[in-house]
């Protein structure tokens, strides 16, 4: 997927100036939370879940490499092909072999965002070989030539008006405004599709290292078609995604799926292990892993390695202020939300997505609904330190902050200057009491006035309450 | 240097490598799982079963079933045709005047007749493993998707269903699928649509005490 992630203010002021998102947003997005809000009022143990959960994925990477290699071992033992990928372009490498041994001419692929952090669809393209996602949201978006813009709901962003207009035009077929009958439509398109191709490409949401298993949990039954019925099947997935045992996925799909879409299970949670056998009537004959870094491995044993404990449920996007109303394609690239503005920087580099750990309001909100834990605000916060640090931040936000520190390391100074700042403040905002502009710190007021404040400090009034 | 070598090794310094890669003697530990108020096993799966859009009947005994499916079939306005697990050839079915043939599914298959290996209390899910007389595909491509399973063999959580599969298969089997209910999407609109790329109806056969 491009990276836009450098542009994000401009992003931004773009999509808060798209009328139509706006109202999409602002219609479906909080759906997710009614869910996942009702179904964790079911479960009355929902904190020792958390716990335990958070337990299993930090025990796991500080093992990676011993269970990435257990993993390994019982895959190979099963004649599933293992491979390493450095980066993205390796991942593409390897697909793109894969595909020219196996002669492959057309892919079905179930949604993975590793493959959409590489550009896999392209670079299969560029090679000729026709590839279809047949995830309903991805393939609404390869229609739309759109990148996704949320990871478990990837067109959350577009309305039942727009996906109408775009099959009809696109399919050739009368114009449908019935979300049953599009449904209906997007099934009969991809059937043949599911039925020729060579090749099935899904993601992986969890690694099974007891059993060499890749784990799959899907609604629409599109994951299980594109690693039932074509000849071979690869399943792309980061490092991070290992769990030690069965007991261990168990425990995190109870949370997954409750977090994600607030159902107590998906329809479908698949365990795939190793090929067909001699005597099986289907199933792949050729089974593929690809095990991606691609950045993460530069996160263990630093501050943000919380982040890898990820199991991409959606729920801090869900909840995110800022995410609700910017959406996900503000932030240039695959993971959008608060866990996107830790990430993003992690993998692409922090000068290429400066601005997204900014894009918060540290309200916490991400870290109450994440399943796992994640303290999202202060590794956001991590990441503004490190940006300070390194000198990325404009010069004018620089010596901002270096000003205020000065200030109020003294503090008989500091008691002077804000008295003065507040009673210039007061003045400023006039009768109504609200500040219009702040010269040279626009962003706050572009969007809202700025409660003026009262022309009294904290410290004038606590010294008129002491007795 | 492979890319592995290279990988594992970045994961070995970010962790500052104790110097022993060796697995953590951890065994087997099940977490803790969602709980509910005593129930009748049975009413407890049937209830999950139907929230998640299944549609459940009881049978006294594996008999029985042949001749109940076809009703369902009749009443539905379904064929009586389809496609079913070879493991399943030896029951009554051409008497109960239903046309199988035991096999894969193919893409004109209506209707798909499976078992499950067992069932899970706590979410209303089925589990299909696969193998030479249990083809995957017959719970996938058919629209219309229908389980007999043993009232016997019920199971509260995902883990004890991991459990018996471990007794009963000496190698792990290629495909396990828990099913919970027919397939769905929300990608549009964020309403719900039954009936994605999977079946559009699970039915389940309950036979047995």
């Amino acid at each position: 997927m491009k990276l836009t992630s450098f542009a994000f203010k401009g992003n931004v002021r773009r999509q808060l100036g798209n009328a139509v998102l706006q109202d999409n947003m602002k219609r479906f997005g909080g759906r997710f939370v009614k869910a996942r809000a009702e179904a964790m009022q079911q479960v009355d143990n929902l904190e020792a879940l958390r716990l335990a959960a958070t337990q299993v994925r930090d025990h796991t990477l500080a093992h990676l490499e011993e269970y990435l290699t257990a993993f390994e071992d019982c895959a190979r033992k099963r004649g599933t092909v293992v491979h390493w990928a450095e980066t993205s372009e390796d991942v593409n490498r390897i697909v793109l072999n894969i595909a020219a041994a196996g002669g492959v001419s057309r892919v079905v692929k179930s949604k993975s965002m590793v493959s959409e952090e590489t550009g896999l669809n392209e670079a299969l393209a560029s090679a000729g070989i026709e590839t279809i996602e047949t995830d309903l949201g991805e393939y609404i978006l390869q229609l739309a030539d759109e990148p996704p813009s949320h990871i478990i709901a990837p067109a959350i962003h577009k309305n039942l008006d727009e996906v109408a207009d775009l099959f009809s035009s696109r399919h050739h077929t009368p114009r449908q405004t019935d979300i049953p009958a599009l449904c209906r439509e997007a099934r009969e398109q991809l059937r043949p599709h599911f039925l020729s191709a060579q090749m099935g490409i899904s993601g992986g949401n969890f690694l099974v290292a007891e059993t060499g298993s890749v784990a799959l949990v899907t609604n629409e039954g599109n994951g299980r078609m594109v690693t039932t019925l074509p000849r071979i099947h690869v399943a792309i997935t980061g490092i991070e995604k290992v769990l030690p045992t069965l007991n261990d996925l168990s425990l995190i799909l109870r949370l997954l799926t409750r977090s994600a879409t607030g159902q107590d299970i998906t329809n479908y949670v698949s365990l795939l292990t190793g090929v067909r056998g001699p005597d099986d009537l289907d199933g792949p004959v050729e089974s593929h892993v690809i095990l991606v870094d691609s950045g993460r491995s530069g996160l263990l044993g630093t501050d943000l390695q919380p982040a890898l404990r990820c199991i991409r449920c959606g729920a801090c996007m869900n909840h995110c202020p800022v995410y609700q109303v910017v959406g996900g394609h503000a932030y240039g690239w695959v993971y959008p939300g608060p866990i996107g503005a830790v990430l993003t920087p992690a993998y692409v580099g922090l000068e290429k997505a400066l601005d997204l750990p900014q894009a918060s309001t540290l309200c916490g909100a991400c870290q109450v609904v994440c399943p796992v834990r994640i303290p999202l605000p202060e590794l956001m916060r991590v990441l503004r330190e490190k940006s300070m640090e390194r000198r990325l931040r404009p010069w004018t936000e620089r010596w901002l902050v270096m000003l205020w520190r000065w200030v109020a390391a003294q503090p008989a100074l500091y008691a002077v200057v804000t008295r003065w700042a507040a009673r210039v403040l007061r003045w400023a905002g006039g009768r109504s009491g609200l500040l219009h502009h702040l010269p040279g710190l626009d962003g706050w007021t572009e969007g809202r006035d700025m409660p003026a404040p009262q022309g009294q400090t904290f410290r004038d009034l606590y010294r008129r309450k002491a007795p | 240097m492979s890319a592995r070598d290279r990988i594992l090794g970045r994961v070995r310094q970010g962790l500052s490598g104790s110097g022993t890669v060796s697995l953590p003697d951890r065994g087997r530990p099940r977490g803790p799982h969602v709980t509910w108020p005593s129930q009748d096993r049975v009413q407890r799966f049937m209830a999950c079963s139907l929230r998640m859009g299944t549609t459940l009947q009881r049978a006294g005994t594996l008999e029985e079933v042949p001749s109940l499916v076809a009703r369902y079939l009749g009443s539905h306005g379904l064929p009586l045709c389809g496609v079913a697990w070879p493991s399943l050839r030896n029951m009554e079915w051409v008497g109960a005047g239903l046309a199988l043939e035991y096999r894969e599914a193919h893409a004109g298959d209506a209707v798909g007749i499976t078992s499950a290996f067992c069932a899970l209390e706590e979410t209303g899910t089925l589990l299909l493993v696969s193998g030479p007389e249990t083809p995957a595909s017959v719970s996938l491509l058919p629209e219309t998707h229908i389980a007999l399973l043993d009232a016997g063999r019920l199971r509260p959580h995902m883990e004890d269903a991991f459990d018996q599969v471990m007794e009963s298969f000496s190698t792990w089997p290629r495909a396990l699928n828990f099913i919970s209910g027919p397939s769905r999407t929300a990608d549009i609109e964020q309403t719900i649509v039954i009936g994605a790329h999977g079946p559009a109806r699970v039915h389940v056969v309950l036979y047995g005490q």
